[in-house]
């Protein structure tokens, strides 16, 4: 990764590539490339969908190699839906194809005039940009399936669907599993709005003829990598449980904790949750012929995801997230997990975030347009959303807008974007992060789940408020790190618990780059790319004053615990007081 | 007393989903988990009514006991 390419969308003339080095980014990859670069080169106060927006596009740092788990796609932006900065990561197959052929970074900067849509082809003969008008408006799974015809199976796909291109804020970057299914998005803060502005429609990502990207010290490097891989086999939560059940095996963790909100934030309990559980999927799938392992990249060994199956073994979509199947079952009041496996293929088809669209439904729902609980009308929405009326786009522009639009008190969101499924009044410390992450209600940020509720990583009183800034700041400070090796964060629950296993990763990344890495290193990255991404917001218009919850949070308690959140505002505001 | 009991993920395996047991008084979290030959390494998560506990909580009668392996998602 020695070079970065800047595709000026606007140039006069037409779009024009130029490839250079990496400059003051050496070194940088995934979420420390985006944000630096963002920081570096957005105007803050530009508008998220004009011309001076860039969408930064960055293999993590350890991508491409023969190293496991490091499959992680970061792009990064001005969030049009947050106003914030923004980092947006996925798996898939295009950060490891993006890294050999050798780029740290593909920015996409300007605005073209006219309407002229456009896709990128990317490969060991440089990049093209060429018009394609016959894509517009098509849907992810059409889209990729044309593209095969002419591209074929043995490169990566990002796109964007009908969403992207009518620049609605929840709108998603598809990109595609080793089978060429678009089901892995870079999900939050509309970054799919933002590369629908640059009318980019498809990038096209072939590494024939390209090699694994060589480490500096290729012994000691493999000697990690397998220790790394040992430790991720051997830890219970990263070798058990979410290859068997997945990430959906937290659904009746959280109901039984209190922290499961339901009917959009009401209750912390779903009366129904069993019947969306992890393991009743898991027993589903493998009953209809699916799977209930699969790997969203070549190189996984955690194999959290899966494949879902109609009742006549048809394929519907893969194994919806635990935060998919809250967002659009119990926070909607719906039980039935076919329903979530549509509006999930819906979502991955449409290209939207699906913990944005389900909130927002959630919220709908609440404003009186459906019925908690209505199967039928919740797709009815997401319908709208597809054809793109004029409630779609409401909707599509996820649940701070559909909450005006419609009057609603209770709107579940951070600096305008949908909080998750764990509930802050139940679990004081996701709420810190939700309330100071850089990225508005986020859980990936601060995944303070792991200690308070999951007790991996230590035991934090998800009830109280004590050591739950410390915890959220540390984690917050790892996350980024993490996010910036191309490591899927999910690594982070045995690495927590297993020093070897963290020494490991150190091994890694130090080997890769013949040198030595420490604990301190890794902090000291997180804390530089916090600091880039809390500065750009400074200068974008945010305070202290957003680092907080709705009020509803702190003024409505919550059963079973009858809890509101209570963390002080100026605790909140030592989170980033290092 | 009357206990609930109820299992998770691979818990349940061989074992039940839910179920309500009788347990004298004095019983613990962890003779809980020795009745039903759970590995008190495998333990992750343990609440009782909805709040985590650890393996020497006595139970009380009508409790509801949740035990679940270390798992991991998000």
């Amino acid at each position: 990764m020695d070079k970065i390419a800047r595709i000026d969308m606007g140039a006069a003339g037409g779009p024009k590539v130029t490839v250079g080095d990496l400059g003051q980014y050496a070194g940088l990859g995934g979420r420390a490339m985006t944000s630096l670069m963002v920081a570096a080169e957005v105007h803050p106060l530009a508008h998220a969908l004009g011309a001076e927006n860039k969408l930064v596009i960055s293999p993590g740092m350890l991508s491409g190699t023969t190293g496991s788990m490091t499959g992680r796609l970061s792009v990064g932006c001005k969030s049009p839906l947050t106003g914030t900065i923004k980092e947006s990561n996925a798996g898939g197959q295009a950060a490891q194809v993006l890294a050999r052929l050798g780029y740290a970074a593909v920015v996409l900067e300007g605005k073209p005039e006219g309407d002229d849509l456009y896709k990128i082809v990317i490969n060991k003969d440089g990049i093209q940009v060429i018009a394609d008008n016959s894509l517009k408006l098509m849907d992810n799974y059409p889209l990729v399936a044309k593209l095969r015809q002419e591209y074929g199976d043995k490169v990566a796909y990002m796109t964007i669907g009908s969403a992207g291109e009518r620049k609605l804020l929840a709108a998603s970057i598809a990109c595609t599993d080793p089978e060429l299914r678009p089901t892995r998005h870079c999900g939050r803060g509309g970054v799919g709005a933002v590369m629908g502005a640059k009318r980019v429609k498809a990038i096209i990502i072939d590494d024939a003829g390209m090699k694994m990207r060589p480490p500096k010290d290729p012994e000691k490097y493999r000697d990690a990598n397998r220790k790394f891989v040992e430790g991720l086999r051997k830890h219970p939560v990263t070798g058990e449980g979410l290859p068997a059940y997945g990430t959906n095996v937290l659904t009746n963790v959280l109901n039984e904790a209190g922290g499961y909100p339901t009917n959009n934030f009401k209750s912390g309990q779903f009366a129904e949750s069993a019947s969306l559980s992890g393991e009743t999927q898991a027993a589903l799938e493998i009953q209809r012929g699916g799977s209930a392992t699969h790997g969203c990249h070549r190189g996984c060994v955690i194999q959290c995801s899966g494949i879902y199956n109609d009742k006549d073994g048809n394929y519907v979509t893969k194994q919806p997230e635990y935060e998919t199947v809250w967002s659009h079952g119990g926070h909607c009041g719906i039980s039935n997990l076919d329903t979530v496996a549509r509006l999930d293929y819906m979502d991955d088809n449409i290209g939207v975030d699906t913990i944005e669209m389900g909130v927002t439904i959630g919220v709908a729902m609440d404003a009186g347009l459906a019925e908690f609980g209505d199967d039928a009308a919740a797709i009815r929405l997401m319908e709208e959303v597809e054809k793109g009326t004029p409630l779609g786009r409401i909707l599509g522009s996820g649940a701070a807008i559909t909450g005006k639009v419609f009057g609603v008190e209770r709107v579940p969101v951070v600096k305008d974007q949908a909080l998750p499924a764990y509930d802050p009044r139940a679990i004081q410390g996701i709420g810190v992060t939700y309330a100071t992450t850089t990225q508005g209600a986020d859980h990936t940020a601060g995944y303070a789940i792991a200690t308070n509720i999951l007790k991996v990583g230590g035991d934090v009183d998800p009830l109280k408020t004590e050591g739950q800034i410390e915890l959220s700041r540390n984690l917050q400070i790892a996350t980024a790190a993490i996010d910036s090796t191309g490591m899927c964060l999910f690594i982070a629950f045995a690495i927590m618990d297993q020093p070897e296993t963290f020494q490991a990763l150190l091994d890694m990344l130090g080997s890769f780059n013949g040198i030595t890495m420490t604990g301190d290193d890794v902090v000291a990255l997180g804390k530089k790319v916090l600091s880039a991404e809390r500065d750009f917001n400074t200068r974008a218009g945010f305070n202290k004053h957003h680092d907080r919850l709705p009020r509803f949070f702190y003024n409505e308690p919550i059963a079973p615990h009858n809890q509101t959140f209570m963390m002080k505002d100026e605790e909140l505001d030592e989170v980033f007081n290092w | 007393m009357n206990i609930t009991v109820k299992l998770f993920a691979s818990f349940r395996t061989g074992r039940f989903e839910i179920e309500s047991r009788d347990y004298p008084p004095g019983t613990s979290v962890a003779d809980v988990a020795d009745s039903l030959k759970l590995p008190r390494h495998e333990l992750g998560i343990m609440m009782i009514n909805s709040r985590h506990v650890k393996l020497d909580r006595l139970l009380a009668e009508g409790d509801t006991l949740a035990l679940f392996p270390l798992l991991g998602g998000g």
